[in-house]
């Protein structure tokens, strides 16, 4: 069964290398078809057409698209994500410090949204057909309905300026201690919370209805088990699996997804690396985004799979 | 409420149970009353509808959310427990009653370990983790699972079914209860597997002293196992009586009809048709006044549509019904319509199908699986094959070659009408195609639920028979009559109708395409009895009329055998005995063959006693057969070494072949004496008749 168990992992990751494979493709061919050329674009319009021609030159921009592609994906794989056009420095600094800053505000929204849905939806299901399911149900609905630019800047009004119960910027200078910076990150972070609660609250619902509904349930009730214990060990533990999963493939959004979300709060993330490098046509820093987005992407919707089958055991012993 | 000893361990009185949906009340239980006595074994019987798990729920407190008790009282061991509070539910559920339903897959949890699952019970008693394991590990053994570490360490899902069940069984029995309710906890088991189930519940019965309220749709059954049966209909309790009276002699003209639907035994296709009970279960609700029965009674009057019939009492038999008098006469009664089918097979009929040295091969990981090997049968046009065998025996893999669902390995070949035919039905003509057709045993999942009745019969009419326009229509209108649906029937979508209903339409779309076989896959089994009755006479009556052959799958035997011109034994995908139907019934039979055939209660042959022959163990796993005969690992009547080394030829005598080293005098017969050599290798426990 272990066998088994790697067999499909190893197809998986298989799977996954294809698909980052053909992202770089489709960025690199992105990059080539945009109008305009490179040497252009960072040195002005005015630019003598010499100088031009030297920076095509000496960013490979005149050689066969296939060569370039070989030699940037090349020195990609060994960790080397080439030079910023824009800053003439080496592009993995600034893609490592916007992946951090993502990471911290996706953590935030993460902790809050994920017991707080979960929690909502297992209680809608207990209360099923009740007013309190009702509510839950409708606010977590219109919820998910809100832009995250409405939800983004109706948060900044009341809690920013008119209540300043939280920094309206996400930004903190260097130095200023973990505590203060995730305060200024809680803000950013709830137009996800908005996003994702009824979504993840709506998974956790049907599952638990459903779970409760089903006979292995009833065996527990019949069986003089505390409700607590019901619920706990016999219909949270099953009903529950889809929705962690639903709640892993959201990580890869939560980090790459949230260009709106850091350019209104002023946050260096990677959503707005990537937006900043598009607008400045510094290839090499859009690529460079572009696939530690897919990246992630990939290896949570790969944990996320992987999780499932951990999780259920009949998955995990494979089938009868 | 006299001397505690005479207690009842359950008693409804007067008990009425409604559920809301929609805002309406529906009455699903009306004033029913009955008593189980300490050490009883109470049945109660009734088509699906009537209110049996109802019953059941209401006496644990258990309904579903939207029921509620709307009249009369539940008494547990004398308490009465019908406004209970949810802590004293809970003490009562953790001491004195239990319960064990119908699918043992779903009623355990998916995600835990078995043993951790036993020992909850003992644990939320107030028993250490520790001991509770220990005590869990002893239950097992107690319910006759060999190898009890293993399976306490298993999920559920990686147990049979019956092994699952002995696992509810083990946990419901854990707390040794004061009673233990059984809703149909044998439907979804295979014969055999259905009667060691059987066996151990009696066994523990008496281990455990426990009162057992047993639900089952099955008479057979309940004939079996019960000492007194209650009859419901559409929520009351018509008839009440002690089991074998009850059944022997009924008085309620709706326990007569439910005894009636079923294939008595030795009943032939060529002897007439079923009985069914005209119309159909009332509307939850919709009979106020009057006899719940009336409007399928044939005794019916007007006394009877205004008057709720009170008690009669009978010797130990109670009914409710006016016209007792009248009604007993009815048990006397000859068939109804004793039309008898004229013979479907002629003398010179020619093979509808034939099958030669077919087999399927799948492969499981490095494994290779052989899942029918080597078949080779004749269908004679007009003839039905029955196809029988446990699960895993490999019927429905055979349906499925044959309908070229799926590939045959090389080398064998199906032929109808004496031409080959591919493989694969991507590969078949059009006209192969529609000459074999499939009735499933689901038709829910046969069916497009979102289209209409006359949308799914035109397009089976318009794709296999290419039939258009006012053509379409004429033969339309002769399918739907010919399965006795009419045209208010058309407009209807799926979830409108009844199972048998549905199944008529799937029948319907079958015979669109004028086909040569129809294989009919447990066709019958989602059915109640008198439905059942029903698609019997239907498929009877259509294959007089079109000359169609059936392939018919069933695990039960009354029904294959009511049908089935001959009959096939499958073992671990090979055929180990194949015969005319009455020669397979009444022998000389395979080992196997007779295994089965004495797995099955028979309401006929009540005073049969302990003759039951017992299969030990499980069926081998089809990745790794036994050497030799398939059969020897669990052979009751095994040889010697040659049944391991080396595999029996079909042995054959005019056209029944049994695949056996016994010599033919030696194999066992219907009614015939035992020889002598096999009453050492019958099971001892005994079984009250």
């Amino acid at each position: 069964m272990l066998a088994r168990f790697a067999r499909q992992a190893g197809r998986r990751l298989g799977l996954a290398v294809l698909t980052l494979a053909l992202l770089s493709v489709v960025v690199f061919a992105g990059a080539q078809v945009l109008p305009g050329d490179v040497g252009r674009a960072i040195l002005g319009p005015l630019a003598d057409p010499d100088a031009v021609a030297a920076i095509n030159h000496e960013v490979g921009a005149d050689r066969p698209a296939i060569e370039t592609y070989f030699t940037w994906i090349g020195h990609f794989l060994v960790g080397d994500m080439g030079r910023s056009y824009t800053f003439r420095t080496p592009v993995a600094p600034f893609v490592g410090t916007a992946l951090l800053n993502s990471l911290k505000l996706a953590a935030v929204a993460f902790v809050i949204v994920v017991p707080l849905s979960i929690g909502a939806g297992v209680y809608a299901a207990m209360r099923a057909g009740q007013w309190q399911d009702r509510a839950i149900s409708v606010v977590s609905l219109s919820l998910t309905v809100v832009p995250e630019f409405v939800s983004s800047i109706a948060l900044i009004l009341v809690l920013g300026i008119w209540l300043r119960w939280l920094p309206i910027s996400a930004s903190t200078r260097p130095g200023t201690p973990v505590l203060e910076q995730l305060r200024h990150l809680i803000l950013p972070a709830l137009p996800l919370v908005i996003v994702l609660f009824g979504y993840i609250a709506r998974m956790a619902r049907a599952g638990t209805l459903e779970a409760l509904d089903s006979d292995y349930a009833r065996t527990a009730v019949l069986k003089g088990l505390p409700q607590r214990t019901v619920i706990v060990r016999h219909v949270l533990g099953n009903a529950l699996l889809p929705t962690i999963t639903v709640v892993a493939a959201q990580v890869g959004y939560m980090i790459g997804g949230l260009v709106v979300v850091e350019s209104l709060f002023r946050y260096q993330g990677i959503g707005s690396l990537i937006l900043n490098a598009a607008r400045g046509k510094d290839f090499p820093m859009l690529e460079a985004g572009i696939l530690t987005v897919g990246a992630i992407f990939v290896a949570t919707t790969l944990v996320a799979d992987s999780l499932y089958t951990v999780l259920n055991p009949r998955l995990r012993e494979g089938g009868r | 409420m006299t001397a505690p000893k005479s207690t009842p361990a359950l008693e409804l009185r007067d008990l009425s149970v409604a559920y809301r949906t929609g805002g309406v009340e529906l009455p699903v239980l009306r004033g029913v009353s009955f008593a189980i006595a300490p050490g009883e074994t109470y049945g109660l019987v009734g088509e699906s509808g009537c209110g049996k798990s109802t019953a059941a729920f209401a006496a644990l407190r258990a309904l579903a959310r939207n029921g509620a008790i709307s009249g009369g009282r539940v008494l547990v061991d004398g308490q009465d427990i019908t406004n209970l509070d949810p802590a004293g539910l809970r003490q009562l559920r953790l001491s004195k009653v239990s319960m064990v339903y119908q699918d043992p897959g779903r009623a355990l949890n998916p995600s835990m370990t078995v043993g951790r699952q036993i020992a909850e019970v003992y644990e939320a008693a107030g028993t250490r983790r520790a001991d509770a394991l220990a005590r869990a590990e002893a239950m097992l053994a107690k319910v006759r699972i060999p190898g009890t570490g293993r399976v306490m360490t298993a999920f559920p899902h990686q147990l049979s079914g019956g092994m699952q069940q002995r696992v509810v069984i083990a946990m419901a029995l854990a707390k040794n209860p004061t009673l233990l309710v059984l809703d149909e906890p044998t439907t979804g088991l295979d014969a055999t597997v259905e009667a060691e189930v059987l066996d151990l519940i009696v066994a523990l019965k008496g281990e455990f002293a426990t009162s057992v309220l047993f639900i089952s749709h099955n008479l057979a059954i309940i004939e079996r196992m019960c000492d007194r049966i209650g009859v419901l209909y559409a929520g009351s309790l018509v008839e009440e009586g002690p089991g074998a009276e009850l059944l022997s002699r009924p008085l309620h003209p709706y326990t007569m009809r439910l005894l009636r639907c079923l294939p008595a035994a030795g009943r032939r296709k060529s002897d007439g048709r079923l009985d069914t009970i005209p119309g159909f279960l009332p509307p939850l609700g919709s009979i106020q006044t009057g006899c719940v029965f009336a409007p399928r009674c044939d005794f019916a009057d007007a006394v009877c549509r205004t008057v709720a019939p009170p008690p009669v009492r009978i010797g130990g038999q109670t009914a409710r019904c006016h016209h007792i008098d009248l009604a007993t006469t009815l048990r006397r009664a000859g068939p109804e319509a004793a039309v008898p089918a004229p013979p479907t097979v002629s003398s010179d009929a020619r093979p509808a199908l034939q099958v030669d040295g077919v087999s399927k091969t799948f492969r499981v990981g490095p494994h290779a699986l052989r899942a029918v090997s080597d078949v080779s049968l004749t269908l004679l046009t007009g003839e039905t094959l029955g196809l029988v065998g446990e699960s895993g025996s490999g019927k429905t893999t055979l349906a499925r070659l044959l309908l070229g669902l799926t590939a045959p390995d090389a080398g064998g070949t199906i032929e109808l009408d004496g031409q080959k035919v591919a493989g694969q039905a991507k590969r078949r003509s059009r006209a192969d195609q529609k000459a074999l057709q499939i009735v499933f045993q689901n038709p829910d999942s046969a069916l497009n639920r979102s289209h209409t009745v006359r949308h799914l019969i035109e397009r089976s009419l318009s794709r296999l028979a290419g039939l258009f326009g006012h053509k379409r229509a004429e033969r339309l209108a002769a399918l739907v009559s010919a399965v006795r649906l009419t045209d208010r029937h058309l407009p209807m979508r799926p979830r409108q109708l009844s199972g048998g209903l549905k199944q008529r339409v799937a029948i319907a779309r079958a015979f669109a395409g004028d086909p040569r076989v129809v294989i009919c896959d447990e066709p019958t089994s989602a059915l109640d009895v008198s439905v059942q009755a029903a698609i019997l006479n239907l498929l009877a009556e259509l294959q007089g009329g079109a000359g169609v052959s059936y392939v018919f799958i069933s695990h039960d035997l009354g029904v294959v055998r009511y049908l089935s011109d001959r009959i096939a034994v499958l073992y671990l995908g090979r055929i180990m005995e194949i015969g005319p139907a009455e020669d397979v019934f009444n022998g000389p039979h395979h080992p196997y063959t007779e295994a089965l055939l004495s797995a099955v209660p028979d309401l006929a042959d009540r005073h049969r006693g302990d003759k039951r022959i017992r299969l030990s163990g499980e069926m081998p796993s089809p990745l790794a057969p036994p050497p030799g005969c398939v059969f020897n690992s669990r052979c009751p009547r095994k040889m010697g070494a040659i049944c391991e080394t080396e595999e029996p030829t079909m042995h054959t005598d005019t056209g029944h072949a049994i695949r056996c080293h016994l010599p033919q005098d030696a194999l066992g017969r219907r009614g015939g004496p035992p020889p002598p050599e096999r009453a050492a290798s019958r099971s001892h426990a005994a079984v009250p008749a």
